[in-house]
């Protein structure tokens, strides 16, 4: 799909290039929506209803409805759309990093503080 | 003709927009960050500047996917902030300034940046928030603005040597428009942070205090870095530091340090600040 160019490889990182921009259109255009109040409170009303409207794949459907971010991210979601969706939920970025890097929230908020003082 | 008066890098988390409003600014979590402010207003108040072209990054609320400029200049009479769907307070708009808008469109373009012009156009919190940590409390804000786009949000992003270019580009136009106002040029987010995937909270402080200290002494030894080596070494929004690599070209020639600082974290992210003037 890349034109057989050969991808860096980061541990842990996606790079959100043309691949994951076209894979993820649907989930992204659905969380971009989420900057309408309005909108929030649709989705709220009825997620299935409001992932169907957008035409997410069974992929991203299954990731938004259990709100697990990593899966998101693998179905071509992009963090600064997703966070519109945790905002929703009221979590915040230590509550989306805890949770995708297996660990609790005070355990990334610590992990945090170490990084300045190394 | 116009004159640059200097440059300031500073960090534009969401999160600054709730301390702001909830006026935690000297609680134990936020101090740090907040006191590297002062020394920049008192700096800021002597330079009497009437006009801050600011160069940031979109985060969904003006761009989507759909139509993604790699570089886009404001050209609107004001700025209106809206609802980003996080949370923090709606700011009030931003006074445009026109006639710099449209000169540096014409000085890019003739440069050959084929940028994208907004005649109309959202600002999110890496514009909005900048320009509150450094005239806090003044609304309307007391200069006018340009707004930059800079895409930092689908790859390919533009090349850390291109930025540069393009920084030097914009500040030969701003040197080029015919006009008495004195111009701050402003670059926002960074430093190093990473918000998803299993690498998440990553920071890198070295490599930050390297970059702020290159980046007055040795622009250019950050262009040796492709994007995915920066991202690599910053995280991926850490290439933000494109907008501060571009507010230093702007500031054509030598420049010393008139401030900086650095806190980690401030969220999930290292936060910079960094004023520069032409020596």
């Amino acid at each position: 799909m890349n034109g057989g160019k050969q991808k860096r490889v980061i541990p842990g990182t996606t790079l959100f290039d043309g691949d994951m921009a076209r894979k993820g259109y649907a989930l992204n255009k659905m969380c971009f929506s989420f900057n309408s109040a309005e909108n929030r409170a649709e989705f709220l009303r009825d997620k299935e209803a409001y992932c169907d409207k957008y035409g997410l794949n069974p992929q991203q459907r299954a990731a938004v409805l259990s709100l697990q971010v990593l899966d998101m991210l693998a179905a071509g979601g992009n963090a600064y759309y997703l966070a519109k969706l945790g905002g929703i939920f009221g979590l915040d970025m230590q509550d989306i990093g805890a949770q995708q890097t297996g660990v609790t929230k005070e355990e990334f908020k610590a992990k945090l503080v170490a990084a300045g003082r190394n | 003709m116009a004159k640059i008066v200097g440059g300031i890098n500073v960090t534009h988390v969401p999160y600054i927009g709730r301390a702001i409003a909830n006026k935690t600014q000297q609680d134990p979590y936020w101090k740090p960050f907040f006191d590297g402010f002062p020394p920049v207003h008192d700096w800021l108040a002597k330079q009497k500047a009437d006009v801050a072209v600011v160069i940031y990054n979109d985060h969904g609320l003006n761009f989507f996917l759909d139509q993604m400029p790699t570089f886009a200049v404001g050209a609107a009479p004001e700025y209106q902030n809206a609802d980003e769907g996080w949370g923090i307070p709606t700011l009030p708009p931003y006074p445009g300034e026109l006639d710099l808008s449209w000169h540096l469109i014409e000085s890019l373009v003739e440069e050959e940046f084929d940028i994208v012009t907004c005649q109309e156009m959202l600002v999110d919190h890496a514009f909005t928030l900048p320009l509150e940590l450094l005239w806090p409390n003044q609304h309307p804000c007391p200069v006018r603005t340009v707004p930059v786009c800079i895409n930092t949000v689908q790859f390919p992003l533009p090349t850390a040597a291109r930025c540069f270019k393009f920084g030097q580009a914009i500040g030969r136009a701003i040197e080029s428009w015919d006009s008495a106002a004195r111009v701050v040029v402003i670059g926002t987010g960074g430093l190093s942070h990473q918000l998803e995937g299993q690498r998440a909270g990553f920071i890198n402080k070295e490599f930050d205090l390297m970059f702020m200290d290159k980046l007055i002494t040795d622009p250019l030894w950050v262009t040796r870095y492709s994007i995915p080596d920066l991202v690599e070494l910053t995280g991926t929004q850490g290439v933000e530091l494109l907008n501060w690599l571009t507010t230093r070209g702007a500031l054509l020639g030598e420049v010393a340090k008139v401030h900086a600082n650095y806190h980690v974290p401030i969220s999930n992210t290292a936060s910079g600040l960094l004023a520069m003037e032409n020596v």
